[in-house]
């Protein structure tokens, strides 16, 4: 589906059109990306992250590829060759720093996606498919890049490998054999890091997959907007390219400048100095830490040190599964109307009151050690995640009172609309 | 009734998280209220210092910074004289070493200075030869188990990439090399478990203050440096061989640091004609009547 006044593709030369009449390539990305997508006239700068994200992941994977070529999935041999692609191979200190920061940056570009998805209500009717596949995209980012950690076979590879498969020896009764069926053996060894290799190499294929149903997805009611309020007509909107395009450009070109800097000049601050030291089963680290972007799941795993009829830590692990699982059902726990948090005052205060701070927390606490005020810190800061998803966003969404919306899209932008009607604003968009 | 399960699972996961909270407060709060901190202190806690920089800093610190190739000349010596009868250099071949401005020459009359396992060619014995530049440096020990029966049972890590395996590595293997001292009676005083054990050696710059390596650079002079080089006091053999360990654990660091440079120009230049670009296309749309 598009909109009315979508551009339909006109091959320009004989070689796209004898193409175009056979496999309809061009046409395809003409109405997805190009100038037969039409797109709300007033995104912000919020908007530019899907395509950062995808930008993201197709570097991830071409990096990933060649570096591929020059490793070896062996724990006798795995950080020798690292060390290998670090050394010897012709850039292949740039292929690994902009591989391991190339991780750091899909994960912020895509919690910004997401954020700007809870602000906006993104997730709302008719968007649902849209946000459930964006969930299950973020999942499987963070199987691939946990999986892709243990790679290197450093301390904390090891360790990290250990601490997250052991959360599933939490499960009564079947726990510890089924931490054995994932590692292949009691501890990570040869069987664990063939496997993590050959599911990290498959599994950006499978988020590459679920990526094009995101955004297949995404152009059946067509791009939301800052304020919320559907697209009723033509002048709301205007073609991708060369409008978003050229903003998309802009934004790359500004993450990419922050991405060098990181990787040209500080490529190891995002890691930690231990995963230099080759995996050794004998000498634990004193602090274990997953990666920076998991830290606020590794807060809420770790807030749960009471035994409550189950022991605390399947608490835990229920508690961290269940902090993302609980996104699937943000389309049904928020009932408001509106969609855009500029027409929302209550939610908006517990957005960024609640919310943010509390997000703030969890990402320094899940780095910080196991000890206090940092346990009682997370105890806290996970009870106010969970009771914002679920308690508070039910509640806020059916008693708030949503401040009045333009008429359209063209209103916003421009002042006025011919086409309102005095006296009348939009009834909110359903 | 999708929003009631909610409700129910969100009182639940916060309820529980609180109950631990609530039995956690009280211990907490009695910490505090012992020590004036949540944590009860430990000798760690109060005597372990952060790595500090030498005096004059590193060349090599810093978006620009280079390593100075007499100092690490010098600190391939201070290891080589000082290190390597412990500690291993695996990953560092030494055909690398032309990188401290060595000459393909004397790169091989370097590498002919080390003892390297090989074997016999007519028997098939092992044996040792002369290294070759294609060699990595050898490991002063056969295997773990003979470093560790040589040295109290701690193994001598490998230094390869020692600075980027601590952190603010550099200036922590300054700081260690420099940082010997008497343990302070205050910490036994206070501390008497922390008390240094027999074959340790205190030292607050290591994690837990105390480490089996007895100090290794303990006298002015203890190598001998060429003509022309800086005096070889502790401070600067230690200064010189931070050096040469930083370049082999980043022996890219200057190739990555300029082509750094290069990617920054272009960027900044290609982001602000996309500026200009995406600027001039939207020029075109209609704004807000009172702009």
């Amino acid at each position: 589906m598009s909109f009315p006044w979508a551009k339909q593709y006109e091959p320009t030369n004989g070689v796209m059109q004898w193409l175009d009449e056979r496999l309809p390539l061009p046409r395809l990305v003409y109405n997805a990306v190009g100038a037969g997508y039409p797109v709300p006239r007033n995104l912000s700068y919020m908007w530019n992250f899907g395509v950062l994200a995808g930008f993201f992941l197709v570097l991830q994977i071409v990096t990933g590829v060649v570096l591929a070529m020059h490793y070896a999935a062996d724990a006798s041999v795995a950080f020798g060759k690292v060390e290998h692609i670090m050394r010897d191979v012709n850039w292949g200190w740039a292929m690994r720093y902009a591989h391991a920061n190339g991780a750091s940056f899909f994960f912020i570009v895509v919690y910004l996606h997401i954020f700007r998805g809870f602000f906006y209500s993104s997730y709302k009717a008719p968007r649902e498919m849209i946000w459930l596949l964006g969930v299950v995209i973020f999942l499987l980012m963070m199987a691939t890049a946990f999986m892709g950690y243990v790679l290197p076979w450093g301390q904390m590879s090891f360790w990290g490998a250990q601490v997250i498969t052991g959360l599933f020896e939490a499960i009564p009764l079947v726990g510890a054999p089924i931490k054995t069926w994932l590692l292949g053996g009691f501890a990570p060894d040869d069987a664990a890091l063939n496997r993590f290799f050959s599911l990290h190499y498959l599994l950006p294929f499978v988020i590459a997959g679920v990526v094009i149903l995101h955004i297949w997805a995404l152009h059946i009611p067509g791009s939301s907007n800052p304020t919320g309020v559907e697209v009723k007509q033509e002048s709301d909107t205007v073609p991708f390219h060369p409008y978003y395009t050229a903003k998309d450009g802009f934004g790359l070109g500004v993450v990419l400048i922050v991405f060098s800097l990181m990787v040209f000049f500080s490529p190891n601050t995002l890691g930690h100095p231990d995963n230099y030291i080759e995996a050794n089963p004998l000498s634990t680290p004193a602090l274990i830490v997953p990666e920076w972007y998991f830290y606020p799941f590794y807060a809420i795993l770790r807030a749960f040190t009471f035994d409550f009829i189950l022991p605390a830590k399947l608490w835990g692990v229920l508690a961290m599964f269940a902090a993302i699982l609980v996104w699937f059902f943000l389309p049904w726990l928020d009932r408001s109307p509106v969609r855009s948090g500029h027409y929302r005052p209550l939610f908006r205060k517990f957005f960024w009151f609640g919310l943010i701070p509390c997000m703030a927390a969890l990402f320094y606490l899940g780095g910080a050690h196991a000890e206090e005020p940092y346990i009682m810190l997370s105890q806290i800061a996970t009870a106010y995640y969970f009771l914002h998803f679920l308690v508070i966003l039910p509640i806020i969404s059916s008693i708030e009172q949503p401040e009045p919306l333009p008429f359209s899209i063209t209103e916003a932008v421009l002042g006025s609309d011919p086409n309102a009607k005095l006296g009348t604003t939009a009834a909110p968009a359903a | 009734m999708i929003r009631l399960i909610a409700i129910l699972t969100g009182l639940g996961f916060a309820g529980v998280a609180l109950l631990a909270l609530l039995f956690g407060i009280g211990p907490a709060f009695s910490t505090l209220a012992e020590h004036g901190r949540f944590v009860a202190p430990t000798a760690e806690h109060e005597f372990h210092k952060k790595a500090h920089a030498p005096a004059a800093g590193f060349s090599f610190s810093g978006p620009f910074g280079r390593y100075d190739e007499a100092q690490l000349q010098r600190g391939y010596q201070v290891y080589k004289e000082v290190c390597a009868s412990c500690h291993s250099l695996k990953y560092v071949a030494f055909r690398d070493l032309q990188a401290l401005g060595y000459t393909e020459g004397q790169v091989k009359a370097l590498a002919a200075e080390w003892t390297v396992p090989g074997i016999d060619p007519d028997t098939g014995e092992t044996t040792t030869r002369k290294g070759l530049p294609t060699d990595k440096f050898p490991s002063p020990y056969a295997n773990k188990i003979a470093a560790a029966a040589a040295n109290n049972n701690a193994i001598p890590p490998d230094l390869s990439l020692m600075t980027k395996a601590r952190k603010d590595g550099s200036n922590y293997v300054y700081s260690l090399l420099t940082g010997y001292q008497a343990q302070p009676a205050e910490l036994v005083e206070k501390f008497p478990a922390s008390k240094t054990g027999p074959g340790l050696h205190y030292n607050p710059y290591f994690a837990n203050l105390n480490l089996a390596m007895a100090p290794p650079i303990t006298t002015d002079g203890q190598v001998t440096y060429a003509d022309g080089a800086p005096e070889p006091t502790i401070d600067q053999m230690a200064q010189d061989v931070a050096a040469f360990l930083t370049w082999t654990a980043e022996p890219k660091m200057e190739h990555r640091k300029q082509t750094g440079v290069a990617v920054l120009i272009f960027l900044l230049f290609a982001t602000v004609l996309a500026y200009l670009s995406k600027q001039q296309i939207w020029s075109g749309l209609k704004r807000r009547e009172d702009d």
